[in-house]
C-alpha cells in the first residue's frame, strides 16, 4: 500500500514506489482525492492533487487508477457546465450544496438518463477508429454522433435495434482482426493531455464569422485559426468572449472559465440561456458546454481545466462540427503551471514561469485546425484566448510566448476601454494572418471589393495615426482642408464602425454584408466629400451639414434586415455635399 | 490528542519545525505553550515524513529550541460564530479583545471557507445607493460585488469607505438586516480608531464585527484576519439573512504580509519578490463576496489598498484588478484641487453595473448618461493635453466646450460633501445638465429621442451661470 509521505499545498509526495507512471491518475487519501502524477524517481513520487489538501495526513493511502487523467466522452455534455475535472457542478451542488466539498464522486455525465438511439450500422459493416456507429439527439440543435475510439476498429457482430438506451449500455460489439472483441457504449474515455488524432489537416480558408465589425473586417479570423486576446483588466477581454461565444457561426463553443470570476461564470449562465441563437431559434446553452474552474478553486485543476475542455472541442470535431473554444484566461492557466513548478523547486526562467511553459502553450494551440477527422467529417477547432498580461505589459512571457503561437492578435487597448470604445481592440496593435487566406472566401461569398474596401479603411485609420502625431502638437485647426477631411472621416469609422455596441438589439451582430455596406457608405461619403474639397469648397461647410454624424448613427438607424435604406443614406450624402458646394459658390460670388 | 511534542527542531522567522510527529493533518492547528505560560498559536504549512513546518500565528520572539511545548488540536483553523458577533471587537485571529468575554458560539467554521459552486450563485442585480454621485451613475456598486478602492497613501479612501457605510446604510429599505464587518489589516491605530469612531457617530457599531490586525501585531496574524471576516460575514449572510459589507484596510499590507511569509518559507518569488499564488491567495478573499441562490442575505466586499508609489500596474492593485469586479480609482490631483471625493472616472469601472441600472433598478436613461459622461470626459483629457502644449486660447470652440465640461463635471459632480447624500435622481440630472454646456453635435452616444427629452442648454447656463 502506498501512502502519503509529504505534504505542500497541493504537491504531494509518495516515497519509495514505482508502481506509478507520469500522468496517471491517482485517488489520495481517506477522502479520495483525486490527483496526476506529474514526477517519477527512484526514490519518490510527485503527485499534483486537484482539491484542496486541507486535513491531509501522511500515512493515507495513495491509490493508482492505471490511467491517465481521461475525460469521459458521449452524449450529455452539451449545455452541461463542468469543473476543471470534468465533475458536472449541478451534480456537484445536489451532493453537497453551495459551497464544494473535498473529494466528491460524482459522473461525468448522467448514467441514468436516456437516449434516443438511432443505430447506423448493421451486423457485417465493417468499422474503421472513429467511425459513427450511432446518433442520438444531445439537445435539439446538436446531434451526437457516436465514435469508435480510435485505436478500435473491427467487424459489426451485433448492432442493438433502435430504441432509448443509457450511456453504459453497450449499443454495438466489433470483432478486431485478431479476434479480440470490443464492447461500445454510447460513451469512451480519451486522456486530456493527448491530441486527438485526424486523417488530416485541410487547409483554413474560411472564416468565422463573428458579427463583430473589427473583427469580421478588419482582423478576422478563420475557422480552425486560433487568436489571442491581451489586455489589462478592465478592457473588455471578458466582454469579448462572451460576444463570440454569443454570435460566431461555430456549431457549438466550449467556453472555459480558467481562473476568473464566480460571477463571471453565473452570468454566462443566466445569460446564454435567456439568448435565442438566431440561425436555430433554440436558447444558447443548447449549443454550449461550460468547463468552470473559478480562482477560488484549487490551482491544479485550473491547469487540467484547459485541456479537459480541448478535449471535448475535439472529440465534437470528429463528429464533423465546427468548434470554437474560448479560454478565460490563458494566464491564469500559465501562472498555475508556474505555482506547481515553484513547490517542486524547479528552476524558474522568466518572472518564475517555468521554462517548459512555451512548449506547453504551443502544444495547446496546435490543438487547433480545420481536419478531415478519421471517418471522412470535416471538422475544425478555432481557439479564442484571452491573456491578463500583469500590469498591461505586453513584453510579459506568457503574451511574448502566446504571439508565437498564435496567428490572430487582437490587442485591447486601455484608453479605448477608457473612452468606453468597445470592443476596445486596438487596430494599430492588432494583426490577423488570415486576412491572406480568407481572400477568396470574401471575392465569392460577401463582394469582389470587400477587400479593397477594407484596404482603403485600414489605410484611412493609419493615415489618421499619423497625422494625430501632429494634431496633438498644433491642433487641428491648422490642418489643409484634406487633411482635416482625413480625420473626420477616420472618426467616423472609428465611432460608426470600429466601436459596437454589444446591448444595442441590431448592433450587437451585424452580417457581413451590412458590414460591407457600412464601409462602402463610408468611403461613398469621404469620395463625395473629396472632390468637394479639391475643388475649393471649405471642409467647415460639409461638416456643417451634420452628414457626418448621420453617418456615425447608420449603425443603429438602419437595421439588420433593411440594407436598402443605405440608398437612401448615400443619396442624403449627395444631397449635403451638393448644399455645401451650393452654399461656398454663393459665399464665393 | 493529549500528546505534546517538547520542543523544536528549528526556528526561522515565523516559521517552526518539529521533527518525529505522527498523526498531524495538512492545515492543522497547534497551540505552542512556553515556559512562561504564555500560549501561542500555530498552523501545519508543510508536512515531509515525520517532520512538520508551522507557522506560528504571534511569531516566534522568545522562543526557543527547548522552552516550548505543542499540542495539535486535530482540526484547521477555526472561528466561533453566533449573532452576538455584531458590536464585538475581535483581534485579526478572530478572538475577542474589547474585553466582553468570549464569544458563545453557535458552531465553528473554517476560516478558509470553501469555494462556492458557480451553479450556485445567482447573479448580483441589486444595486446599493451609496449617495455618491460619482459611484452611483458612473461605477454603480452592486449588492454581491467586489469593488475595490484604488487609492493611495494620503488620499481620503478611508473618509470615502465611512461615506459608503453610513450613507447605504440609510438607502437600505429595511435598514435592519444590514451589518458591516470590517477588518484592518496593519493599518495605524488612529486609522482604526477613526473608523470606530465613524461607525459610532453614525450610529450603526452595534451593526459592525471589527477585526483588528494593527501594523505593529504579528504578520502571521494579518494573514488569516481577512478570512476570519470573511468567514463571519458569510455566517452572517447566508445564515442570517443578513446584507453585509466588508470593508478589507488594507490590501497592500496584507499582501506584503504574505511576501514576508512567503519568503522565510524560502519559496521561488515571483513578480517584486511576491509569491507566485498571490494571484490565487488573493482569489481566495476576494471571490467569497457574492449572493446565495435561495440566501437572502448578500456579502458586498470593499477592500481598499493603496497602490504603492501610485502605480497602478503594481502586483497587488494589477492582480486585484483582475479578480475584482471593477475598480474605484482615486486619483492624486484630484484630491489636491480640493475634489473630495477623488474619484478618478476614467480608469474607474463597475463591471456588474450594467445589467443593475435602467429600468426597474435606477431609471431608464441612467446607462446613456453614464456612457456620455465617460465618452465626453474622456475628450475632455484629450483636450487638456492639447491645451498644455498650444495653450488654451488657440483651442477650437469645441475642444474649449470640453475644457470647462470637464471643470464643471470635477467641480459639480464628482465633488460632494462628506455628508452630502444624493439620490440617483440628482445625480442623473445632474449629470444631464452638465452635459448640456456641451454642442449637442458633441453628443454621439445617446439617441435623438432621448436627447430631444433630456439635452438643456438654458438649464444648464442658469444653473451654472457665474461659471460659464
Amino acid at each position: 500500500m502506498n501512502s502519503v509521505f509529504s505534504i505542500n499545498g497541493p504537491v504531494v509526495k509518495v516515497k519509495d514506489t514505482s508502481d506509478f507512471s507520469m500522468m496517471e491518475m491517482v485517488y489520495v487519501g481517506n477522502k479520495r482525492l483525486i490527483g496526476e502524477v506529474i514526477s517519477v524517481n527512484s526514490d519518490e513520487t510527485t503527485i499534483q492533487v486537484y482539491e484542496v489538501t486541507t486535513g491531509l495526513r501522511p500515512g493515507e493511502p495513495v491509490v493508482g487508477t492505471g490511467a491517465p487523467v481521461s475525460a469521459t466522452l458521449g452524449p450529455g455534455i452539451i449545455s452541461n457546465i463542468f469543473d476543471g475535472i470534468e465533475r458536472p457542478l449541478r451534480d456537484i451542488e445536489a451532493v453537497c450544496g453551495a459551497y464544494i466539498a473535498e473529494g466528491v464522486s460524482v459522473n461525468s455525465i448522467d448514467e441514468d438518463k436516456k437516449w434516443q438511439i438511432t443505430m447506423i450500422v448493421k451486423e457485417g459493416d465493417f468499422l474503421e477508429s472513429g467511425a459513427i456507429y450511432a446518433v442520438c439527439p444531445e439537445t435539439p440543435v446538436v446531434e451526437h454522433r457516436c465514435l469508435v475510439p480510435p485505436g478500435i476498429s473491427g467487424e459489426v457482430i451485433y448492432a442493438a435495434p433502435d430504441g432509448e438506451y443509457r450511456v453504459n449500455d453497450v449499443v454495438c460489439r466489433l470483432k478486431a482482426e485478431d479476434g479480440t472483441e470490443h464492447e461500445l457504449t454510447l460513451f469512451h474515455k480519451w486522456p486530456i493531455k493527448q491530441p486527438r488524432p485526424f486523417t488530416k489537416r485541410l487547409p483554413i480558408d474560411r472564416p468565422l464569422i463573428t458579427g463583430q465589425r473589427v473583427i469580421d473586417t478588419i482582423l478576422p479570423i478563420a475557422k480552425g485559426g486560433t487568436a489571442a486576446v491581451p489586455g489589462g483588466f478592465g478592457t473588455g477581454k471578458t466582454m469579448t468572449q462572451h460576444q463570440l461565444a454569443k454570435w460566431c457561426d461555430a456549431d457549438i463553443i466550449v467556453y472555459i472559465g480558467c481562473g476568473e470570476r464566480g460571477n463571471e461564470m453565473t452570468q454566462v449562465l443566466e445569460e446564454f440561456s435567456g439568448l435565442i441563437d438566431p440561425k436555430t431559434n433554440r436558447p444558447l446553452t443548447d449549443r454550449t458546454v461550460l468547463i468552470a474552474n473559478t480562482s477560488n478553486m484549487p490551482v491544479a485543476a485550473r491547469e487540467a481545466s484547459i485541456y479537459t475542455g480541448i478535449t471535448i472541442a475535439e472529440y465534437y470535431r470528429d463528429m464533423g462540427y465546427h468548434i470554437a473554444i474560448m479560454a478565460d484566461s490563458t494566464s491564469r492557466w500559465a501562472e498555475a503551471l508556474r505555482e506547481i513548478s515553484g513547490r517542486l523547486e524547479e528552476m524558474p526562467a522568466e518572472e518564475g514561469f517555468p521554462a517548459y511553459l512555451p512548449s506547453r502553450l504551443s502544444e495547446f494551440y496546435e490543438r487547433a485546425g480545420y481536419v478531415e477527422s478519421l471517418n471522412g467529417s470535416e471538422g475544425s477547432v478555432t481557439i479564442i484566448g484571452a491573456v491578463s498580461p500583469q500590469g498591461s505589459d505586453f513584453s510579459e512571457p506568457v503574451t511574448q510566448n502566446t504571439k508565437r503561437f498564435v496567428r490572430c492578435f487582437w490587442a485591447l487597448d486601455k484608453s479605448l476601454a477608457y473612452a468606453r470604445h468597445y470592443p476596445a481592440i486596438n487596430w494599430n496593435d492588432s494583426y490577423s494572418e488570415y486576412t491572406d487566406d480568407l481572400s477568396e472566401y470574401y471575392y465569392k461569398n460577401v463582394d469582389p471589393d470587400f477587400l479593397v474596401c477594407r484596404q482603403r479603411i485600414s489605410s484611412m485609420l493609419i493615415e489618421e495615426n499619423k497625422l494625430m502625431e501632429i494634431v496633438k502638437l498644433i491642433g487641428a485647426d491648422v490642418l489643409p482642408d484634406d487633411q482635416k477631411l482625413t480625420i473626420e472621416t477616420a472618426r467616423v469609422i472609428r465611432v460608426g464602425f470600429l466601436q459596437q455596441n454589444a446591448y444595442h438589439k441590431d448592433d450587437t451582430y451585424v452580417p457581413l454584408d451590412k458590414q460591407y455596406k457600412m464601409m462602402k457608405t463610408i468611403l461613398k461619403l469621404y469620395d463625395e466629400c473629396r472632390s468637394a474639397v479639391d475643388s475649393g469648397v471649405p471642409f467647415s461647410l460639409i461638416s456643417e451639414t451634420g452628414i457626418f454624424e448621420k453617418v456615425i448613427k447608420m449603425k443603429y438607424d438602419i437595421p439588420n434586415d433593411k440594407p436598402a435604406k443605405f440608398i437612401e443614406l448615400e443619396t442624403e450624402i449627395e444631397q449635403a455635399v451638393r448644399k455645401a458646394v451650393k452654399q461656398s459658390a454663393e459665399e464665393g460670388r | 490528542m493529549a500528546v505534546q511534542y517538547l520542543g523544536l527542531k528549528e526556528i526561522n522567522g515565523p516559521l517552526i519545525a518539529l521533527d518525529n510527529v505522527t498523526g498531524i493533518a495538512y492545515d492543522e492547528v497547534a497551540q505552542i505553550k512556553l515556559s512562561d505560560g504564555t500560549e501561542r498559536t500555530g498552523r501545519v504549512v508543510q508536512i515531509d515524513g515525520s517532520r512538520a513546518i508551522l507557522q506560528v500565528f504571534e511569531g516566534t520572539k522568545g522562543l526557543s529550541l527547548k522552552n516550548t511545548r505543542t499540542r495539535f488540536s486535530g482540526k484547521p483553523m477555526e472561528m466561533p460564530l453566533s449573532e452576538e458577533l455584531l458590536g464585538r471587537v475581535m483581534s485579526g485571529a478572530g478572538r475577542p479583545i474589547d474585553g466582553l468575554g468570549d464569544i458563545y458560539a453557535e458552531k465553528y467554521e473554517d476560516i478558509n471557507g470553501k469555494p462556492l459552486n458557480p451553479v450556485s450563485r445567482s447573479y448580483p442585480r441589486n444595486y446599493i445607493n451609496t449617495g455618491i454621485s460619482s459611484i452611483d451613475c458612473l461605477t454603480t456598486l452592486i449588492r454581491g460585488q467586489k469593488l475595490p478602492i484604488f487609492s493611495g497613501s494620503g488620499l481620503s479612501h478611508n473618509k470615502l469607505a465611512v461615506q459608503i457605510v453610513r450613507q447605504a446604510k440609510i438607502a437600505d429599505e429595511s435598514g435592519q438586516d444590514f451589518a458591516v464587518v470590517f477588518a484592518a489589516m496593519g493599518v495605524k491605530n488612529d486609522v482604526a480608531d477613526f473608523f470606530r469612531r465613524s461607525f459610532e457617530e453614525s450610529g450603526v457599531l452595534q451593526k459592525v464585527v471589527m477585526f483588528l490586525n494593527l501594523s505593529n501585531d504579528p504578520i502571521i496574524e494579518r494573514i488569516l484576519t481577512p478570512r476570519c471576516a470573511l468567514t463571519a460575514a458569510e455566517y452572517l449572510a447566508f445564515e442570517k439573512n443578513m446584507h453585509i459589507l466588508v470593508i478589507l484596510t488594507d490590501i497592500t499590507s496584507y499582501a506584503e504580509a504574505l511576501r514576508e511569509f512567503s519568503s522565510s518559507k524560502g519559496e521561488i518569488p515571483g513578480r517584486k519578490g511576491y509569491p507566485g499564488y498571490l494571484y490565487s491567495d488573493l482569489a481566495s478573499l476576494y471571490e467569497r463576496a457574492g449572493v446565495v441562490e435561495g440566501a437572502e442575505g448578500s456579502v458586498t466586499q470593499i477592500p481598499i489598498l493603496t497602490m504603492p508609489n501610485d502605480d497602478i500596474t503594481h502586483p497587488i492593485p494589477d492582480l486585484t484588478g483582475y479578480i475584482t469586479e471593477g475598480q474605484i480609482v482615486l486619483d492624486r490631483s484630484l484630491d489636491q484641487n480640493g475634489i473630495y471625493p477623488p474619484v478618478s472616472v476614467l480608469p474607474s469601472l463597475s463591471r456588474l453595473m450594467k445589467d443593475g441600472i435602467g429600468e426597474g433598478y435606477t431609471r431608464a436613461d441612467h446607462s446613456d448618461c453614464a456612457n456620455q459622461l465617460f465618452a465626453a470626459y474622456a475628450k475632455v483629457q484629450d483636450a487638456r493635453s492639447l491645451a498644455s502644449v498650444i495653450g488654451e486660447d488657440e483651442l477650437s470652440p469645441l475642444d474649449k466646450a470640453y475644457l470647462r465640461f470637464g471643470r464643471l463635471f470635477e467641480r459639480h459632480f464628482v465633488n460632494q460633501r462628506f455628508d452630502e447624500n444624493r439620490s440617483i435622481e440628482e445625480t442623473l440630472d445632474l449629470g444631464w445638465l452638465l452635459l448640456s454646456t456641451l454642442p449637442r453635435s458633441a453628443l454621439d452616444r445617446v439617441d435623438d429621442k432621448l436627447l430631444d427629452v433630456k439635452y438643456d442648454p438654458e438649464g444648464a447656463e442658469s444653473r451654472f451661470a457665474e461659471e460659464l
